[in-house]
């Protein structure tokens, strides 16, 4: 293996695994940001109970995420040295932006939000939480903007070695796709937290545990998701035509669509196969005929560019692309049809106790993780061989200094220490989540400020002691 | 513009990389000392005096690589790929150093393990940045603007100088920051700490100065030439009484800031004295700040937003230490 191939399996590897963690925190941010604001209007203790629980998960999740950025924020440099000296005049600022608008009022809310309780009054410690849930917007407004432009770039001049100058920062940071691709991934931020809450609800439930907190959330959840779910799907699609028109070589990728159809015949959705690349077929196809047409194009006999095209060296891999992307969208139909069916459940008032609709929600409870990290493989595999579309491919891209065995120990290191790390993060988030809410003691108002903060919740405080 | 613009640059990476410096710096420290902390409850009371601010403080470094790759792209491609595992192994370490904050606090059992992860987190931190300090000083081969040195040309005599001393600038930083922060045990403990770093760190101050114009990289060495050695003489001067007066401060009771104050002052003036001498160069020997800056349209896009943000950021960075202004209790909580 060779230094391209390790950074490039190392950068899919950090990435992968710092994505979860920001895409967690972003929905929780602004549930946390409700429940304050529910505490607020209605002093109901149980939202006071469910912040805290909250919050705890989110400062696990938020520590995970931002240790895990902070390496992103060098590997550009570290691995693609290329892409950073040729692109870094465009990118540069974009992240730049992120830090300045994003991290710090992240990172300064967040102490006030999680060690504040006792400083600062009740509506001052909801601002403070705001601020977080608006930062974790910012910075996916910034990201998911650097990360467009480099699917659509726009607004740029090369010159003569191709390096990128900046002519117009309104059309880089509004790109063609960044509108749907933010709107695509907020929701489904949102979506992957509304999944974890109800998941967490209905294991409660099945349990027979905390049972008021887990009926207020799973209805929370499930309101949410029947509003959202419907949301994504819409935006998906409107995100699908943007790709054909920018990227028309990933949507055949994600289509597994070789050859153009002869006119009139529409394009076939395909529903299971095993894309031959060597072929330039599809082996043991199982495809509806037309609804690909309707689906893409909106029209029953519409066509779209095929793989074959553009050469073999302007292809991404087809069959990952065709994989994920049916993953992804297989598990949208999921989530679809559990909250419809919980919906039925609920006017039937069987919500709280229907076998088959708690179950599910326990199962798809993981679901936005998977169904996120698949969207995320369509998107950065479905570009290759590209980093920057059609103008600055992964292979030139890459530090030009870096020898394979380097590399391959970062991987290793990165490998070793993430596993651990975060193998622990991940069981004290399942320890944090098997205890559950507990009931936080009434906010002490004697003494003020100079009152050293008690515990806000020591007997709580270990999990992995005995007595969870 | 053309030449004003890199300049302001340097200044605000400069800025960035001493707030980073000053603000984790005590915090890494902390870590260092994390060993001298008599058992798992006095380690509780010095985490919890940074536990609220850590993430904040860590951000300046987030700032310092976006701010490197949006106004000196060449140089963060170059410095980073160059040093690829010293920068490999802070990272790592800074992980560890990050979530063991939050993982000791819900632990029980593995409590140990993760004040170990803490305090060998932070040393690690601290030594290779150090060491990745020593080696941007000590200067970088390049070919037409190619890096073309190895990947362990980071490891040299003066790059490991750098390292240890650094580690022990923390563990300063660090030790003065509890002198500030805590009262009884932990503060007698810091104050004993104090004075015997003091006196490591001018040492290392000194070998490093002294060593300075003898690099490759002819660092400093110009000042020498040109003769303005005279405008440099007032700073090791500076440097020795910053020094006399921490050393007694360390020990003098009721002004518990004056430690941490003189502490960040003697950091300012070696931070200082490197950037200066680094001066017209962002990766010595040859490739000067004009050389590696992207255009104009980039640094002066940034640079709108950083005078308008910075200060809001100072500002509410402020508040949020305000809010926890005062002595932390030593059985004051996790949330």
């Amino acid at each position: 293996m060779d230094a391209l191939l390790l950074s490039r399996i190392q950068f899919g590897f950090v990435i992968s695994f710092h994505i979860l963690f920001p895409a967690f925190t972003i929905g929780l941010a602004s549930w946390l940001a409700f429940i304050e604001w529910r505490w607020l209007r209605t002093k109901d203790d149980l939202w006071r109970d469910l912040y805290f629980f909250w919050l705890k998960i989110f400062a696990v999740s938020f520590g995970m995420g931002v240790v895990s950025g902070i390496v992103m924020s060098f590997q550009f440099g570290t691995n693609w040295a290329v892409l950073s000296e040729k692109a870094g005049n465009i990118l540069g600022p974009l992240l730049s932006y992120e830090v300045l608008t994003a991290f710090f009022l992240e990172a300064s809310f967040l102490g006030v939000m999680l060690f504040g309780w006792k400083k600062v009054s009740d509506k001052l410690h909801f601002f403070a939480t705001l601020m977080v849930a608006i930062g974790t917007m910012i910075s996916t407004f910034w990201i998911i903007s650097a990360n467009s432009w480099m699917q659509t770039p726009q607004g740029y001049s090369l010159d003569a070695q191709g390096v990128f100058y900046p002519e117009s920062w309104w059309a880089i940071v509004f790109n063609p796709s960044f509108p749907y691709r933010l709107a695509h991934m907020v929701l489904a931020a949102f979506i992957t937290t509304c999944f974890v809450i109800g998941g967490v609800s209905a294991w409660y439930l099945r349990r027979g545990v905390h049972v008021e907190a887990g009926k207020r959330m799973l209805k929370h959840a499930v309101a949410f998701a029947a509003i959202a779910v419907p949301l994504q799907i819409f935006v998906g699609d409107l995100h699908g035509l943007n790709v054909r028109e920018y990227q028309p070589t990933k949507l055949a990728a994600m289509e597994a669509h070789w050859r153009s159809e002869p006119p009139g015949h529409g394009v076939p959705l395909i529903l299971f196969a095993v894309p031959n690349e060597r072929e330039e077929r599809n082996d043991y196809e199982v495809a509806i005929p037309k609804l690909g047409s309707l689906i893409l194009t909106h029209t029953l006999d519409g066509d779209i560019q095929p793989l074959t095209a553009v050469p073999r060296d302007e292809r991404p891999p087809v069959a990952p692309v065709f994989y994920a992307f049916r993953i992804m969208v297989g598990l949208g139909m999921a989530m679809l049809l559990l909250t419809l069916a919980s919906l039925w459940a609920w006017r039937r008032k069987t919500l709280f106790t229907s076998r088959w609709i708690l179950d599910g929600w326990r199962v798809l409870a993981p679901s936005g993780f998977i169904a996120l990290l698949a969207g995320w493989y369509v998107v950065e595999i479905g570009r290759q061989p590209y980093v920057v579309y059609g103008l600055l491919r992964t292979a030139d891209a890459v530090s030009p200094n870096i020898v394979a065995a380097a590399v391959l120990s970062s991987l290793i290191i990165y490998a070793a220490a993430y596993a651990f790390v975060f193998g622990a993060g991940i069981w004290y988030l399942g320890k944090l989540l098997h205890k559950g809410p507990v009931k936080q003691p009434p906010k002490d108002t004697e003494g003020g400020e100079k009152t050293p903060a008690r515990p806000l919740s020591l007997p709580d405080e270990s999990i992995d002691g005995g007595a969870a | 513009m053309e030449y004003w613009l890199p300049v302001i640059w340097f200044g605000v990476i400069g800025f960035g990389a001493l707030m980073y410096v000053l603000l984790d710096g005590f915090v890494l420290g902390l870590g260092i000392l994390a060993p001298f902390a008599e058992d798992e409850h006095q380690l509780d009371h010095m985490m919890n005096t940074a536990a609220p601010i850590w993430d904040g403080n860590e951000t300046w470094l987030v700032l310092g690589g976006a701010g490197l790759l949006a106004a000196f792209p060449k140089a963060y491609a170059l410095i980073l790929s160059a040093l690829y595992l010293p920068v490999l192994l802070m990272l790592v370490a800074l992980v560890f150093r990050g979530v063991a904050f939050e993982f000791r606090f819900k632990a029980e059992r593995s409590k140990p393990l993760w004040g170990g992860a803490f305090a060998l987190g932070s040393l690690c931190a601290a030594f290779w940045q150090g060491v990745i300090l020593g080696a941007i000083v000590e200067g970088m081969p390049l070919q037409e603007g190619k890096y073309v040195g190895g990947m362990v040309d980071f490891y040299s005599p003066f790059s490991m100088l750098t390292g240890a001393a650094v580690v022990f600038g923390y563990a300063l930083l660090g030790a003065s920051w509890l002198i500030l922060k805590t009262e009884g045990e932990l503060q007698k403990t810091a104050r004993t700490l104090a004075r015997p770093l003091v006196l490591v760190v001018v040492v290392f101050i000194g070998l490093v100065s002294a060593w300075l114009p003898f690099l490759d990289s002819r660092i400093m060495a110009r000042w020498f030439d040109t003769g303005n050695f005279w405008w440099l003489s007032p700073v090791p001067l500076l440097v020795l009484v910053v020094a006399f007066a921490l050393w007694r401060a360390a020990m003098a009771h009721g002004r518990d800031a004056r430690p941490f104050l003189l502490t960040m002052s003697l950091f300012v003036l070696g931070f200082a004295g490197l950037v200066l001498g680094m001066w017209p160069f962002i990766v010595p020997p040859s490739l000067t700040l004009w050389q590696a800056a992207s255009p104009p349209s980039s640094q002066g896009f940034v640079l709108v937003g950083l005078v308008v943000l910075l200060p809001v950021i100072l500002g509410y960075t402020w508040w949020s230490y305000r809010v926890f202004a005062g002595k932390v209790a030593s059985d004051s909580g996790y949330h």
